[in-house]
């Protein structure tokens, strides 16, 4: 059959996916932090983000390696370790007009990078923060992070003793508005989560289980592949519908948490478990507690709030990014010092 | 008037005619802190500011918050000097604790006025016969004019201003107009206050004889001046230049840059709608406030903090990434005493070498060095076209002396020249060049162009990282290419040499003497070439450095000279090393130090005698 190769699929700026890509990872086949970039790609692709809106950010790890591996069309701020969010707060304050993704990793946010992370979190700046979550230092070849699972167990034999720190109950507490966990092989749940997340005006914070193939991917590792296909517990299920697409109204309204997002988007969390809210932030913390207790992988939608006002809300600038003001705006006049000096005399 | 002074005799008309010391002395007003003591000390300021008559304030303050010691100096010279004199002429003794030792560091002929309380458990006569004392009851009149207890802590220092006044014939109008001025817009706490410094004027003049010889008499060489801190004048140079990202830590002495700053912005960068062209933002530490100022500055902004010497300690890591990914900022450190927390509420130079080597690897910043109020007003400005110019993070180097006293200045000029944003590529010009790297030196001035995120074209974006990174901003581990950016790095560090404010020569005449100095010491400095001439005969010649790296005219001025002595306020000569680095080796040998180091502000008596003292007079 002689037909012409089809037209690639173009989204609703007139992109196709490939202006979504990036460069060829170096990171090890099978690793989780792939499949994440991929989904990125997708949902960016899908929700038909201008690339050259886009300011990605990330420390250092093999986490933040990865945002070379999407979105080359976008401006990228590879940091130092565990410092991401300061410099993603400052960019945003420079240009808050721009989408902001970070990506950093368990090591990079847990640890190292647990002040800023907790500040970022509280200010509720609008952008993205993805932690691929795998439990382990890959770069310098496996030592636990500070996720790491109480009794999960290296590939040398040596036990996590101790507790691990919950990130989602953290950043839910903080002040973060939007607060999901995911598992880099579940590309459903990955995808349209990510796809709200884009609609989403405030603080974003996934964590997203992202097995490490070479470190942590065997038996008595809770963060392996295999144990996450077995362990998955997802919460509820995430149905979106962007702003620009029609909704079809083919549900249970009972079984529905629906949720308008602030660009018109309209998220649906059908509920697994039963009557979770996630609205209810006292409720969402206590879930993920007594979760983590039974050693439970919960995934899914924890906490959404879209009324909270973002840290660029309260500090009432122009509209315009501040970085690219004209002189005429931001050097005060010739009168006005002048009046200066002589109230100084 | 149970007072007898017999250093001074009896006849006390005749003293005065003898001896009269007039605009030339030092205050010492020693109180504790927390005791409102500031304001009353700025309206004695400025009421000497007021009479015409050069003056200056250094406030020598604990780090803590109420009750200990604090000494605040105010320097009357007719010669315009306002460096730190070393002796006190004239003691406020309010502070009982310290009161004996203030008394003995008298220099013979001083005055002390001391709360007359005093006498009955430290008998001053007995410790110095050779001063002339004044005691006043300051809770006396303090409680008559003062209804309040509550008040009457504050209203008391006022007293003090208004028996000072009356005993150097400060004229109790220009008084009244300082504090006019200080409560601007508060007329009842002017009255109350105004009040007890009349209260304290009436009582020296109906109860005070005059012995001792000091006067403040009417000059004309205030005309025009402004009065302002370091510190504000920082402030302001950075809202004059556009700043619209200011991300700190609070942190003694530099705290009040940003706050003299966000009280500008409010008042001058404001749109009619109400909306800011600025953000400040309070960061978690100093990490994360460097952090923010070059997420800003890659972003666009004109962005800044202010710190002091452990803030600088912190943000290491990142000018070292600053420096290496070429982001601008600003940083202001207003030097303390170090090392490690130090004495954080007083003065030092000492700083230099870790700003200008902040962080591993071969990384060096450029410094600019303000040498008084009206500089620091300029070189902040200055730090941000260099900052987006070199596309790097630049150091202004302030310190307690100079940010946080008040200095009589020349008015501040409005700035002539437009902002110099730097290299900058536009979508249009992307769309032109086909293309850019963003490291690559096409103009042969060692600096890259750049470009902002959310330009509008498929080809402008590039990958910033402070790991190896090639011309074209790509990874790499390949030597020639890695090299290929240091070296070009050294390259546009050199050219800065050029571009940043030039030293100032001060002096430069026969002399085979040279000195070479920045910052605060420059104000004592004027002052001991004056004394050197006047007991030694000798001329020497002067250049004050205004940055780093230095220009080739600081290696012409030590080629030209002799000797160059490098007077600094720290312990182990840092700027002398600095310039040891950069200088010919057959240079090196010229350089000699004068050294000041206890936390006080460095004062002309001490360089003199150290001068003297190598130099064998």
């Amino acid at each position: 059959m002689a037909t012409a190769a089809p037209a690639p699929k173009i989204n609703h700026i007139g992109l196709p996916i490939v202006e979504y890509r990036g460069g060829k990872s170096t990171l090890c086949a099978g690793c989780g932090h792939n499949a994440i970039s991929e989904r990125i790609v997708d949902a960016l692709f899908e929700m038909g983000v201008d690339p050259e809106r886009v300011m990605k950010m990330s420390g250092i790890g093999c986490s933040s390696k990865s945002p070379a591996y999407f979105l080359s069309r976008s401006h990228s701020f590879n940091g130092v370790h565990g410092r991401m969010p300061a410099i993603a707060s400052g960019a945003i304050l420079a240009n808050h007009t721009m989408m902001t993704l970070g990506v950093s990793g368990d090591g990079d946010t847990a640890s190292i990078g647990m002040g800023q992370f907790v500040h970022m979190m509280r200010r509720n700046l609008p952008m993205i923060y993805i932690i691929e979550n795998n439990g382990v230092y890959g770069l310098t070849k496996g030592q636990f992070s500070a996720t790491a699972d109480l009794g999960s167990k290296l590939k040398t034999g040596v036990v996590n003793d101790l507790p691990a720190i919950d990130t989602c109950a953290l950043a839910i507490q903080l002040g973060a508005t939007f607060i999901g966990r995911s598992f880099s092989g579940d590309k459903k749940q990955l995808l349209s989560m990510l796809k709200a997340a884009i609609a989403h005006k405030g603080t974003v914070m996934l964590d997203v289980i992202s097995p490490c193939v070479t470190f942590n991917d065997h038996e008595g590792s809770t963060k392996s592949y295999k144990f996450m296909q077995e362990n998955d517990d997802p919460i509820n299920e995430i149905g979106f519908v962007p702003s620009f697409e029609e909704i079809a109204v083919d549900y249970n309204s009972g079984e529905i948490f629906e949720v308008e997002m602030h660009d018109g988007s309209n998220l649906r969390l059908r509920k697994l478990h039963e009557d979770y809210d996630p609205t209810d932030k006292a409720n969402a913390v206590r879930t993920l507690m007594e979760a983590q207790a039974n050693g439970e992988i919960l995934t899914g939608v924890f906490y959404i709030n879209t009324t909270q006002p973002t840290f660029i809300d309260l500090l009432n600038v122009v509209d315009q990014p501040l970085g690219t003001l004209p002189e005429s705006l931001t050097r005060p006049s010739k009168s006005a010092f002048d009046a200066l000096m002589a109230e100084l005399k | 008037m149970a007072t007898v002074d017999p250093a001074l005799g009896e006849k006390q008309g005749e003293f005065v005619t003898r001896a009269r010391v007039t605009n030339d002395f030092s205050i010492n007003v020693a109180t504790v802190n927390g005791s409102g003591s500031q304001s009353a000390n700025s309206v004695l300021l400025k009421s000497i500011f007021g009479m015409g008559v050069p003056v200056s304030g250094k406030n020598l303050f604990p780090s803590n918050i109420a009750g200990q010691p604090t000494w605040f100096l105010i320097r009357a010279s007719k010669n315009g000097y306002v460096a730190r004199k070393r002796d006190s002429e004239i003691l406020v003794a309010m502070n009982p604790e310290t009161a004996k030792s203030d008394v003995q560091s008298l220099p013979p002929g001083a005055v002390v006025i001391y709360e007359d309380n005093l006498d009955k458990t430290l008998n001053l006569a007995q410790i110095r016969n050779d001063v002339s004392l004044y005691p006043v009851p300051f809770d006396k009149i303090t409680a008559a004019i003062c209804p309040e207890v509550k008040l009457r802590k504050l209203v008391r220092n006022m007293v003090y201003v208004g028996v000072v006044a009356q005993l150097l014939a400060i004229d109790l109008d220009v008084v009244e107009e300082s504090l006019r001025q200080q409560f601007s817009k508060k007329q009842k706490v002017f009255d109350m206050n105004f009040g007890a410094a009349k209260a304290g004027f009436d009582y020296a003049q109906e109860n005070l004889t005059k012995r001792d010889p000091f006067f403040i008499e009417r000059m004309n060489k205030t005309e025009g001046k402004i009065i302002i801190e370091g510190n504000a004048a920082c402030g302001m140079g950075a809202v004059f230049a556009g700043v619209t990202v200011i991300a700190w830590y609070p942190i003694t002495p530099s705290t009040s840059v940003v706050e003299a700053a966000t009280a500008l912005l409010k008042r001058l960068r404001v749109t009619p709608d109400g909306k800011a062209t600025f953000a400040v933002i309070q960061a978690e530490d100093e990490l994360a406030a460097i952090g923010m100022v070059l997420g800003a500055g890659w972003a666009g902004a004109r962005s800044m903090t202010a710190t002091s010497g452990p803030g600088m300690s912190l943000m290491a890591e990142f000018c070292g990434l600053g420096y290496y990914a070429e982001i601008p900022g600003v940083i202001i450190n207003v030097q303390r005493t170090g090392p490690s927390t130090g004495m954080p509420t007083r003065t030092q130079q000492a700083d230099l070498l870790s700003a200008a080597f902040l962080s591993h690897g071969d990384t060096k910043h450029i410094l600019l060095l303000p040498g008084s109020v009206k500089e620091c007003f300029e070189l902040t400005m200055a730090a941000f076209d260099l900052a987006e110019r070199f596309q790097t993070p630049v150091f202004v180097l302030s310190d307690t002396d100079m940010g946080m006293n008040h200095w009589m200045s020349e008015p501040f000029d409005y700035p002539a020249k437009p902002l110099d944003r730097g290299k900058v590529l536009t979508a249009a010009d992307i769309e032109r060049l086909g293309g850019f790297e963003r490291y690559r030196d096409v103009d042969g001035d060692a600096i890259g162009w750049r470009t902002l995120p959310g330009t509008k074209h498929p080809k402008a974006s590039y990958f910033t990282r402070g790991s190896g990174h090639t011309a074209a901003a790509g990874y790499t581990e390949n030597p020639d290419e890695y090299q290929a950016v240091m070296d070009r790095l050294a390259r546009k560090f050199d050219n800065a040499r050029k571009l940043v404010p030039a030293p100032v020569v001060v002096k430069d005449g026969t002399s085979k003497i040279g000195f070479l100095a920045y910052g605060s010491t420059d104000c004592a400095l004027s002052e001991s070439f004056d004394q050197i001439k006047q007991r030694y005969g000798r001329n020497v010649d002067y250049l004050r450095l205004r940055a780093y790296p230095f220009a080739q005219s600081v290696h012409d001025f030590v080629a030209s000279h002799e000797r160059i002595y490098v007077v600094e306020q720290n312990r182990d000569a840092q700027l002398a090393s600095l310039l040891k680095l950069d200088l010919p080796v057959d240079q090196v040998a010229k350089l000699r130090s004068i050294l000041h180091y206890n936390g006080l502000p460095v004062d002309a008596e001490s360089i003199t005698e150290e001068f003297a003292n190598q130099e064998g007079l």
